[in-house]
């Protein structure tokens, strides 16, 4: 817990999945907002909510990998994705109920200040690099950083 | 009462869904001097629970709340 100054919130983002890593910017956002200092630490299938819409991957596995690696805007929710048809019929859905985009909270995350924070050791795993990622994360860093955030949190999630 | 609760800004966050109303609260609420009143229009029904549970958790004051034509008002005193 943060002994004074404002209070914190820390999120690990583990899921790619467009509806998990929606739940994640809207609680970061709502976290910000009310005035807390919050910190989204980005690791494996989660790195795809900060990556660009790029190839990425050195060797062949990464390569093949990147295939399966979307950006903010291209994946798909955790149940009913059917190919893609999911994807396009939830954002549909969001969009006719006026709920704000999966981007434009992303977008909204880093006005209020949100510290995007990305995993160094998914990013050697998965063959992502710090410019395959979209300029605004502020750092790339390890466990210990993240344990560091949530020590001082009044907030940890695991999403 | 009535005169003190003539809002320096207005924020129309009618259409907006959970959790725009409270993040665009957030941000107006530094356009208000210290002491200034805001007042907020939603339509999102959560938005009720919502801004009170951003004024308790920010320390501005809910000065009132009205809801009428399914329109949710409210009028927030910046304090800090």
């Amino acid at each position: 817990m943060s002994e004074n100054g404002p209070k914190k919130a820390s999120i690990v983002v583990f899921s790619g999945d467009m509806d998990r890593v929606m739940a994640a910017f809207i609680i970061a956002t709502t976290a910000a907002a009310m005035g807390m200092e919050t910190s989204m630490f980005f690791t494996f299938w989660g790195l795809q909510a900060i990556k660009k819409k790029r190839g990425t991957g050195k060797g062949l596995f990464g390569k093949m990998l990147s295939i399966f690696l979307k950006d903010i805007d291209g994946i798909g929710p955790s149940k009913m994705n059917f190919g893609g048809m999911g994807r396009w019929m939830f954002k549909k859905m969001m969009k006719d109920k006026k709920v704000t985009s999966l981007p434009e909270l992303r977008q909204m995350a880093i006005d209020m200040g949100v510290k995007l924070l990305a995993c160094q050791m998914s990013m050697d795993v998965m063959e992502i690099d710090r410019e395959d990622l979209i300029d605004e994360v502020a750092d790339v860093v390890g466990a210990a950083t993240y344990i560091l955030e949530a020590q001082q949190a009044d907030i940890t999630l695991f999403i | 009462m009535s005169e003190e609760l003539t809002p320096e800004k207005e924020l129309d966050a009618r259409g907006l869904q959970c959790p725009m109303p409270v993040v665009k609260t957030s941000q107006e609420i530094k356009n208000v001097s210290v002491g200034g009143v805001l007042k907020v229009m939603a339509t999102d029904p959560g938005s009720m629970a919502d801004i009170t549970a951003w004024c308790k958790s920010t320390g501005n004051e809910l000065v009132k709340m009205e809801q009428g034509d399914g329109v949710f008002i409210f009028y927030i005193r910046r304090t800090n």
